[in-house]
């Protein structure tokens, strides 16, 4: 019996969490790059659940319940902040949202 | 077994693709829906490494409650497709090429080189025992009540937040 090698599940979540990086730089869409962080916390999530899955340890996924609140809170926040700029500003491009820029 | 290498493979095509499309598609209401399949295959590799509990809980949380969030703003706001994903500003996205294959070159040294599959055996029968409801409750209600505490604190706060700054005369 031949179960799946670690390196498999780490691989893929390396994966994520790089082409959620190269999203959040070449996106111009305030919630796509949103949305690209969620894309990082999840494969962050997935490397927490293998080696939780892998050493037989539940804290691993005790963390991932909490990264799971996080994320909700900062989605719910996060979309608020992008409601009120689009209010003010008309857009949620991020290249013309540059009023802290000096 | 064979087949559950199938499965796992099957599942980390469906997530890899989807989420390369996610983040070259224009239309960002696309970009969400193919975000939701990738939150889904993680849900089955979440149940193929045996956490039943966190895949539920993804397919829940991520892909019922935030996505639907998502959705909903950009559907509310008026947001234009972007043109030329690829070609404006060509230096920012060489710099965001160039410095994705230098952070998954380094993952990939540091996971082949420390070669954690020699010390890891997947022992089935305690993995299945630790992914249960049961396990995971028992562990938030004692070790960790405090923390629990805190993330509900938490959620009560960005709830009041949300609706503070989404309200008409924010300045």
């Amino acid at each position: 019996m031949s179960v799946i090698p670690i390196e498999y599940y780490l691989i893929l979540s390396a994966f994520m969490f790089v082409v959620g990086v190269i999203g959040v730089f070449i996106r111009r869409n305030a919630i796509v790059v949103f949305m690209c962080i969620e894309l990082m916390l999840n494969s962050a999530n997935l490397a927490l659940v293998t080696f939780s899955s892998y050493i037989g340890n539940p804290v691993g996924q005790v963390f991932v319940f909490f990264v799971m609140t996080v994320a909700a809170a900062e989605a719910a926040v996060g979309l608020a902040i992008i409601i009120a700029i689009f209010r003010n500003k008309q857009t949620v491009n991020i290249d013309e949202i540059n009023i802290f820029k000096w | 077994m064979n087949f559950t290498i199938l499965i796992f493979g099957i599942l980390s095509l469906i997530a890899v693709v989807s989420s390369v499309l996610m983040i070259t598609r224009k239309n960002a209401v696309i970009s969400a829906l193919f975000l939701i399949i990738n939150f889904f295959a993680l849900a089955g590799l979440y149940l193929l490494l045996n956490a039943q509990f966190i895949a539920v809980a993804q397919v829940i949380v991520y892909a019922g409650a935030i996505m639907v969030l998502f959705l909903f703003v950009i559907m509310l706001l008026k947001t234009e497709n972007e043109p030329l994903i690829f070609s404006q500003n060509k230096l920012l996205k060489n710099f965001a090429i160039l410095i994705g294959i230098l952070i998954f070159v380094q993952f990939a040294y540091l996971i082949f080189y420390a070669k954690p599959s020699n010390s890891l055996i997947q022992n089935e029968v305690q993995s299945v025992k630790i992914g249960t409801i049961q396990t995971i409750g028992r562990e938030l209600y004692t070790n960790y009540f405090i923390p629990f505490e805190i993330a509900g604190f938490l959620l009560l706060a960005a709830t009041i937040g949300a609706i503070i700054l989404a309200k008409k005369k924010f300045e």
